[in-house]
């Protein structure tokens, strides 16, 4: 009797096992039916996105207006405030959303290695849509290895904020040198030596200063074409982390941290800049709606990012990515969301519409060259840095969130004194992403 | 007509009858087996199986044992087990202590008992998160009130969760703000202990401390080795307060090329349940998550197998 139980036991944990050892294997998903929805049947399609704040939901919802207008059978159900964890748990799940945006670019070849979001080359022809209507550089963030599963919906450009009043007639600075003379001239203490503002915060810690948006300032490349870490052999790197670090301990890195500390929500009427405790800051292009917002009184300008000084072609250019959408697998209304996607992401007076309302980059040639976009002279700049040829993005990268934070950490620890061989910290960023890539990518 | 078989004195006994008990016993324990089945083995099994698999929650590719190495040089997964050992050696006894002493010092009241009792336990039923953020405010360098008080006073305040060397400190110090689930539990051991073994110990000249050390510390073991047990393997699960402390403390935000790593300052507060959370649900890498599950669950079976034994040691002993 107790063999038997014993077999029956094994029995259901081979089954089990047998169970287990099929769960990642699943069909993978067949070629969508595409090319609009010409029956026109009445759909409810749902639809998950990042955005949270106020004036983005009305913005948005307003650029869903003109979709329901244009296809009054087709009904959106949105929600609102959703991370690429929750798009990600829900097709693994098999209960996706129709279509689903994402804020960062970050997952994208994650979203098309995995087959996680669907193939759009179908779509795209049977729309006769043309992808040279997106600028060059959003294709680097949109697509990997020559598979294109999500569209840009907007793009995000950064550049240089300044405060008129503080900077005190100076102009805003076109290298290195310059800004840091300029927040050396700008910064002010109180008696007891604390920073009360600073002419510029230079550490990796600050807000947007994270290193994929400071790399343009010196031309700094992360990856070889094979994948692999390119960060510990370009000097490019070396060079913005010493002028980081110089600058830093001229503030002193504890006083600047006691600094930082003070600081309010980055996306709340409590930003620095806005309550002129910074006299420059680097910045995405949204910042002009939210100091519209919330403080309208700042006398500001906008200027592209301060390169290396002996670079100076690259002045003019900066970091350029920008939110993504695109259809899951799984999804249950592939025409009707393939109409939605379409209509986001090249439709020019949606495009408009948004731009208009959250300051974001319009992401179509059309758009961008539309009468109907608005170009005062602070969202002028950030076009303008969008159109340079300098400016560049990060390619989509299996492991794009890790090298950045493996970057990041070596930042923090090279500015704070704790790391002191920048060439040997930097020798060790790249071992870690090369071994990091063979774990996840092969190779 | 019943079939039958010779028994083990050669007495016949019916087939059936023999089977009938142990299928009985099988259908009484099967809600247990079949719980086991699913929410243990099952998991145990796909654990180890994908472990040996390059997974990213959609394609699954054998790799042999590539996660298995890549452990071995993964400097922030050791960091990790360095964090997470420091906060069960010195927290989880930390907070037993301060737990007891508390009890103790609540037992002693000749007034005001229900008072203190509700004053210490409240801590414990604020959410973590919560309870997380408000520490993390409370003693901000810049703006919290707490350094601002002692710089008032002329003393000097660290940087509690922005400095490497303090970060686990002010975790404890979070942990001991809400021992209010264990002082409880202690409470009600201490007010178990029997009245007569101390009169007892007093007439035979014991002091305050013999007392303690030799009268209720040995009846409230059971209850001192269930909040170490406990304890340990709480912390080896420990991830809430590091992750949203280090994620207050660093101020980082969740815009695009916003990447926030666990364990800021300095991987000082990274634990090895936020790596394992990180490898899986951040960088897909669940083949190698798996394999810091698997670590983790055979650490925290050495650990409560360790302090059992200990107990049962200590039980022998005092028979």
């Amino acid at each position: 009797m107790r063999s038997s139980l014993l077999l029956a036991a094994a029995a259901g944990l081979a089954v089990l096992a047998s169970a287990a050892c099929t769960a990642g294997n699943e069909t993978a998903p067949g070629v969508p039916s595409a090319g609009g929805t010409p029956n026109r049947e009445p759909v409810t399609i749902t639809m998950w996105h990042g955005f949270s704040a106020d004036n983005e939901l009305k913005a948005f919802d307003d650029a869903l207006a003109g979709f329901r207008a244009k296809y009054p059978w087709i009904t959106v159900k949105t929600t609102k405030a959703v991370q690429d964890d929750q798009i990600i748990q829900s097709v693994r799940g098999g209960n996706p959303p129709d279509v689903a945006l994402s804020f960062t670019t970050d997952s994208v070849a994650t979203f098309c290695k995995t087959g996680l979001f669907q193939d759009l080359a179908p779509y795209l022809s049977s729309s006769g849509i043309d992808t040279a209507v997106f600028p060059k550089v959003i294709a680097d963030y949109t697509e990997y290895q020559g598979k294109r599963c999500v569209m840009p919906m907007l793009a995000d450009t950064y550049g240089l904020y300044y405060n008129k009043k503080l900077m005190k007639g100076a102009q805003p600075p076109k290298t290195l040198s310059e800004l840091a003379d300029l927040a050396k001239k700008l910064t002010v203490r109180d008696k007891d030596g604390a920073i009360k503002v600073a002419g510029f915060n230079p550490s990796a810690q600050m807000y947007e200063n994270v290193p994929i948006h400071t790399a343009p300032m010196t031309g700094a490349k992360w990856t070889n074409p094979d994948g692999t870490s390119a960060i510990g052999g370009d000097p490019a790197w070396k060079q913005l982390m010493t002028w980081q670090k110089d600058l830093v301990d001229w503030f002193g890195y504890d006083d600047l941290e006691k600094f930082r500390k003070t600081f309010g929500d980055e996306f709340s009427a409590d930003n620095p800049f806005m309550k002129g405790r910074v006299a420059m800051a680097i910045d995405g292009e949204w910042r002009n709606a939210m100091i519209a917002a919330d403080a309208p009184g700042l006398e500001y300008g906008t200027a592209p990012l301060p390169v290396a000084d002996d670079k100076p072609q690259l002045y003019g250019g900066g970091f350029i990515a920008g939110t993504v959408i695109g259809i899951p697998r799984g999804a249950k209304h592939n025409a009707a969301a393939w109409e939605l996607v379409k209509y986001l992401t090249t439709d020019t007076d949606a495009l408009v519409t948004l731009s208009n309302a959250i300051r974001n980059v319009p992401s179509t040639l059309p758009a961008l060259r539309s009468p109907k976009l608005d170009k005062d002279p602070n969202f002028q700049t950030f076009l303008d840095i969008f159109a340079n040829p300098a400016s560049t993005t990060l390619p989509a990268h299996i492991n794009s969130a890790f090298n950045q934070q493996t970057l990041q950490e070596a930042q923090e620890a090279w500015e704070s004194g704790r790391a002191t061989d920048l060439d040997a910290l930097l020798a060790g960023v790249d071992k870690k992403i090369d071994d990091k890539l063979k774990l996840t990518a092969g190779g | 007509m019943a079939t039958t078989t010779l028994g083990r004195r050669g007495r016949a006994v019916p087939v059936g009858g023999r089977r009938r008990p142990a299928l009985r016993a099988l259908l009484y324990l099967s809600p247990w087996l079949a719980g086991f089945s699913v929410f243990f083995a099952y998991p145990l099994i796909a654990t180890v199986y994908f472990s040996f698999q390059r997974y990213d929650l959609f394609t699954l590719e054998p790799v042999g044992l590539l996660n298995y190495r890549y452990f071995l040089k993964d400097e922030a997964a050791w960091t990790a087990i360095r964090n997470t050992l420091w906060l069960v050696v010195v927290m989880v006894p930390a907070r037993v202590l301060f737990g007891l002493g508390v009890a103790q010092l609540v037992t002693k009241l000749k007034a005001g008992v229900g008072f203190f009792r509700t004053v210490f336990y409240l801590p414990s039923l604020v959410p973590l998160v919560a309870g997380t953020l408000g520490f993390v405010y409370l003693l901000n360098p810049g703006t919290g009130p707490v350094p601002a008080i002692l710089s008032a006073i002329g003393l000097p305040s660290p940087d509690w969760f922005g400095d490497p060397g303090w970060a686990k400190p002010g975790l404890t110090l979070l942990g001991l703000w809400s021992v209010g689930d264990l002082m409880v539990i202690f409470l009600a051991a201490l007010l178990d202990v029997p009245k007569q073994l101390y009169e007892a110990a007093a007439l035979d000249g014991a002091g305050p401390w013999q007392q303690f050390f030799h009268v209720t510390l040995p009846v409230i073991r059971p209850v001192l080795m269930f909040a170490a047990v406990t304890g340990v393997i709480q912390t080896l699960q420990y991830f809430t307060q590091a992750m949203v402390a280090a994620r207050v403390a660093s101020g980082s935000t969740d815009s695009a090329g916003s990447v926030f790593t666990p364990g800021y300052p300095a991987q000082s507060t990274l634990t090895f349940p936020e790596w394992l959370f990180h490898q899986g649900f951040r960088d897909f890498a669940m083949g190698y998550a798996c394999v810091l599950a698997l670590i983790l669950f055979a650490v925290s079976m050495v650990f409560t197998l360790f302090l059992l034994r200990q107990f049962r040691g200590l039980a022998e002993e005092d028979a």
